[in-house]
């Protein structure tokens, strides 16, 4: 299990505008890019990167939003907790404190599987639904036979 | 402000159609919006962050989204939150359109099962008006469903996919009912909507337009006949005389400003919060409690419909996030049945999968995906390999479950905001721990190699009913059986509020029916509407 100091500021590239437009201060970026990278590490099996890759964690700070002051107590709560292992980690939130890992894992997974790499890896088309759509396969209403051979299923009531 | 003939307050399900069928009497008809009209070209699975957008601007909680157009709701003693959407098509814009009409035994449940209490109307009496919905929306269906009364399909109905066909085949093994789910979704060109194709993101608004939301079914009609429309305008009290009649509303317009609108008939179409929010502002000498509230029942037995989930997981890839939520739906334990702990009953809504980033947040919050390394392979274990049911349980109209004014909380415009107060009642617990037992049998039998429940869903107050209930004796209710406030003879209200009972099924084609009910009742009494 891959184990990082949260309290360690490493930096994976230089701090970009959009980190410091994040509304979060320089330590917060740090520890909330070793959180993604913790939630979702990169994997060479699946060939896939990170949550804490640049490009997607550029695009999660540039999306926090609404979602900015449960991060930052959520930070706060993680700095404080000092746990470095993942699931320690996901196990201490989900206990304490559930609605701010839902939001950490929201700000995270939102990003990271809208990601060109992540979605092809999943096996999805690499664009937004519309307007292209998506096909279902046609009904086969004889499956309905046993259903229509019961009969009534309604409580019949007195007229008015 | 010239004054009009009739004002209505909301844009939404109701109000829509209400404006639409009291057209053609050429009076002049004034409807007040607080939200604006949506840009399809906005909604969200336009772009690469269509889930993201679903917990932003097109969260189905106003708290969350905090829009203009939004006001906010208290709901800490509540553990189902409120859902809404205000804009000109109201909920209509974010709702799945599922459309199922309520049943004839929904009307009489205290003569049948000596609960809660009858409607003063029927099924019966609503038939001619859900067909004529049924129209006007564009509702996909298969005729013969034997769950309710003989009924005309519109349009085909929605196909079901690889959903349809797991769940069916499993449904016929254990011997229960399951049909094709009527839904407000064109799935052939209709009346100039494009039919779907599929997005499976109905519920952040229909980019292809070919979901039924009023904004664009019954508004361009009611528009055309010269019915007005005012968006940004929200309301804060109705006004009365001194002979108990309204006289039209106080409302912020666009600009913020203050105006007073006048009006010879005022129709309330703001939803089971927004309606009693309403009236428990308006006070006066003579109502001091909240206009039309002599029976002190506005804002009481408010409903929602506790839903219970259940997801499970296959080994086979399935339709995932492609296709609407809308799939089948089952009434095998609709009706009351007295060998169970509990009275009533529910449906269950069959559905498909989720997208990549619900996938994710649904699997981590239930434990199916860790963090860390194994994120990945478990991901992949869940991602459309899923498809699960909500069972919509009937809830019972309870006194103490209720609206309020927040004696704090103010919206943008120094509006109290409202109070709920809900607790889930004994029934609906024991109706939930039932729906889930037979839910995991389902999905047993569908499968499943794993399954997640959870119940209520805090996220679902999506149905928001009875607040303003329909009756004959004004000591019981706020409105007489066709939607007159019993103490303000030019008042009516034709939402959700009015509901009696709740049933087990979406509300939304039942709502528009007795809109539409109402207002031919209008009509026929133009001459002596307000009569005792």
């Amino acid at each position: 299990m891959k184990t990082v100091s949260p309290f360690a500021i490493v930096s994976l590239s230089p701090l970009t505008s959009a980190d410091t437009q994040s509304g979060l201060s320089a330590e917060e970026v740090g520890l909330l890019r070793q959180v993604a990278g913790l939630m979702i590490p990169q994997s060479e099996a699946f060939g896939v990167p990170g949550a804490d890759d640049p490009l997607i964690f550029a695009d999660l700070l540039a999306s926090l939003g609404r979602d900015l002051p449960a991060i930052r107590e959520a930070l706060s709560l993680i700095k404080q907790a000092q746990q470095s292992d993942a699931a320690a980690l996901a196990a201490m939130l989900t206990s304490t404190r559930p609605d701010l890992c839902a939001s950490l894992v929201s700000v995270i997974t939102r990003c990271y599987y809208r990601d060109n790499r992540v979605m092809k890896s999943i096996g999805m088309a690499v664009r937004a639904p519309y307007p292209e759509g998506f096909s279902i396969e046609p009904n086969d209403l004889t499956l309905l036979d046993p259903v229509k051979a019961r009969g009534r299923r309604y409580r019949l009531v007195a007229d008015e | 402000m010239e004054p009009v003939d009739v004002l209505i307050i909301g844009a939404g399900a109701s109000g829509a159609a209400v404006a639409w069928s009291l057209a053609e009497t050429r009076m002049r008809i004034l409807c007040l919006e607080q939200g604006d009209w949506v840009r399809q070209s906005e909604f969200p699975s336009h772009g690469r962050d269509w889930e993201e957008r679903q917990y932003g601007d097109f969260s189905i909680s106003p708290n969350r989204r905090g829009l203009p157009a939004d006001y906010p709701i208290q709901e800490d003693d509540s553990p189902i939150k409120v859902a809404n959407y205000n804009a000109v098509g109201g909920g209509t814009i974010l709702y799945a359109a599922h459309f199922p009409r309520m049943h004839p035994s929904d009307f009489q449940v205290r003569t049948l099962d000596g609960v809660a209490d009858d409607w003063p109307i029927s099924y019966q009496t609503l038939e001619p008006y859900f067909e004529l919905n049924d129209r006007m929306m564009g509702v996909a269906s298969l005729a013969g469903d034997p769950a309710y009364p003989p009924k005309a399909a519109i349009l085909p109905p929605l196909s079901m996919g690889k959903t349809g066909r797991l769940f069916g085949r499993a449904m016929n093994q254990l011997g229960w009912h399951w049909w094709p789910a009527d839904a407000a979704i064109a799935t052939q060109a209709y009346e100039g909507r494009a039919p779907c194709i599929h997005l499976g993101h109905c519920i952040a608004g229909c980019s292809q337009g070919a979901k039924a939301s009023t904004d664009i079914t019954y508004w361009p009609e009611a528009l055309r006949q010269r019915v007005a429309l005012r968006t940004r305008c929200r309301v804060r009290e109705i006004c009365t005389n001194k002979d108990g009649r309204a006289t039209g509303v106080i409302y912020y317009d666009e600009l913020g400003k203050e105006q007073f609108q006048a009006a010879e008939v005022v129709i309330m179409a703001c939803n089971g919060i927004g309606t009693p929010r309403l009236l428990l502002n308006s006070t006066s000498s003579r109502f001091p409690h909240g206009l039309a509230n002599s029976s002190g029942l506005v804002g009481k037995r408010l409903m929602f419909h506790p839903y219970a989930l259940a997801r499970g997981y296959f080994d086979e890839p399935l339709d995932g996030y492609r296709g609407s939520h809308i799939v089948a739906w089952s009434q095998e334990f609709y009706e009351t049945d007295r060998s169970r702990d509990f009275v009533r009953g529910f449906t269950w809504q069959f559905g498909r999968g989720q997208g990549p980033v619900q996938t994710a947040m649904s699997g981590m919050a239930w434990g199916k995906i860790p963090w860390g390394e194994d994120h990945h392979a478990a991901f992949r274990r869940i991602f459309d390999r899923s498809a699960g049911m909500l069972a919509i349980c009937e809830d019972l109209p309870e006194l103490h479950n209720r609206v309020e004014l927040d004696p704090v909380l103010k919206d943008a415009h120094g509006i109290p905001a409202p109070r709920i107060h809900y607790r889930l009642s004994e029934n609906s617990k024991r109706m939930m721990a039932f729906a889930q037992t037979k839910a995991e049998e389902i999905l047993v039998t569908a499968g499943a190699r794993d399954i997640a429940t959870e119940s209520p869903l805090s996220y679902a107050g999506w149905h928001l009913m009875g607040t303003a209930r329909m009756g004959k004796d004004p000591e019981e209710s706020v409105v007489n059986p066709w939607g007159r406030a019993h103490d303000v003879k030019n008042l009516f209200i034709v939402d959700a509020s009015v509901f009696v009972t709740s049933g087990g099924v979406n509300p939304t084609a039942t709502i528009q029916a007795i809109a539409l009910y109402i207002a031919d009742q209008i009509k026929q009494r133009l001459t002596h509407l307000f009569d005792d």
